[in-house]
């Protein structure tokens, strides 16, 4: 999957669970501060990501993910 | 009327321990307002793809709690036919008293699995498509036991106080999305679990009851119902002794 295709189907996913508009997903985007996500809603897209991407996340691979970017690089590096 | 409860719009209900005592009064009361109420128990109903729900009535699924795929694949049949679990009533639990210093870790581990490690595999699994629907009722039943301590129900009570923590914890993770965690927690209720007692337990049981009697377990069944309705729409992290009086003030 390239990357484009892949960061529109992660867009998707965060529009769809976190309620916002896509051009607000962006890279440098903040989930707390910028997406207005509670920790409830991370959970919520975690598990969004994991059914579209066919991927698991481990709770450990969470920590210290706060932006889009970083999140995004996570579910990369899960699809081959 | 709020768009948080549908009461009687045919709400997707699953009551786990449903064939008998406790669970079969929720059951009856559930389908009595127009529910579609599954329930499940460890033997009967149909484990694995079987049949779909009955055209009429409640569904039967056979699931032991005790173990992870079934809770899953029960759920998973759930979800199937008709949508995401809306009220959950957990329910199931066994017992295996025995005062401490005679209890095997068999007996331990057995009441701590089903009665609060199998919840917590339940409730997980039902939540999720609860915080999409930003709405839900999930009411757990504990017993005056965890309250008030039952000798010889070391590992029962353990585990029924263990599930007024977990309630209270996650009637604060889930308050954004509008899901409701509460605990009923019954006295000594006419059912099988009280047929392991002979006359004499049983007129010592009766004699501290304020009441001077057993619950009828309808009489449970009612509160469970007002929890997952749309009265108890501000209430959530509380615990609803329902026991004659037995463990006032605990």
């Amino acid at each position: 999957m390239d990357r484009d295709t892949a960061f529109d189907k992660f867009k998707t996913c965060a529009v769809e669970v976190l309620q916002v508009q896509p051009d607000q997903v962006t890279l440098e985007a903040k989930f707390g501060d910028d997406l207005d996500a509670d920790s409830l809603d991370l959970v919520e897209l975690v598990m969004a990501l994991e059914e579209s991407f066919d991927i698991t996340v481990d709770e450990s691979e969470l920590e210290g993910v706060q932006t889009v970017s970083q999140a995004f690089d996570l579910v990369l590096s899960k699809v081959a | 009327m709020s768009p948080e409860v549908r009461e009687g719009a045919g709400r997707v209900v699953l009551v786990t321990g449903g064939s008998r005592g406790i669970g079969a009064a929720c059951v009856e009361r559930f389908v009595a307002l127009g529910d579609r109420v599954v329930y499940t128990s460890r033997s009967g109903g149909d484990e694995g793809a079987g049949a779909g729900p009955p055209a009429e009535g409640p569904w039967h699924i056979a699931c032991d709690q005790s173990r992870p795929e079934a809770v899953t694949a029960a759920l998973d049949r759930i979800e199937k036919e008709w949508g995401p679990v809306e009220v959950l009533v957990a329910n199931a639990g066994l017992t295996r008293d025995g005062l401490l210093m005679r209890m095997s870790e068999e007996a331990w581990s057995e009441v701590i699995d089903t009665n609060l490690t199998g919840v917590y595999r339940l409730v997980k699994r039902v939540v999720g498509p609860m915080m999409r629907a930003r709405r839900g009722r999930v009411i757990l039943v504990s017993s005056v036991s965890g309250l008030a301590g039952q000798a010889g129900q070391a590992n029962y009570a353990a585990a029924k106080a263990g599930l007024v923590g977990f309630a209270r914890s996650l009637a604060r993770e889930l308050s954004s999305r509008s899901i409701l965690v509460n605990v009923v927690a019954p006295g000594t209720v006419d059912t099988d679990m009280l047929g392991a007692l002979n006359q004499a337990q049983m007129g010592e049981l009766v004699a501290r009851v304020p009441l001077g009697r057993v619950a009828r377990p309808e009489e449970i069944a009612g509160v469970v119902t007002f929890l997952a309705s749309e009265d108890a729409s501000y209430i959530t992290g509380a615990v609803l002794p329902v026991d004659g009086g037995l463990a006032m003030g605990h």
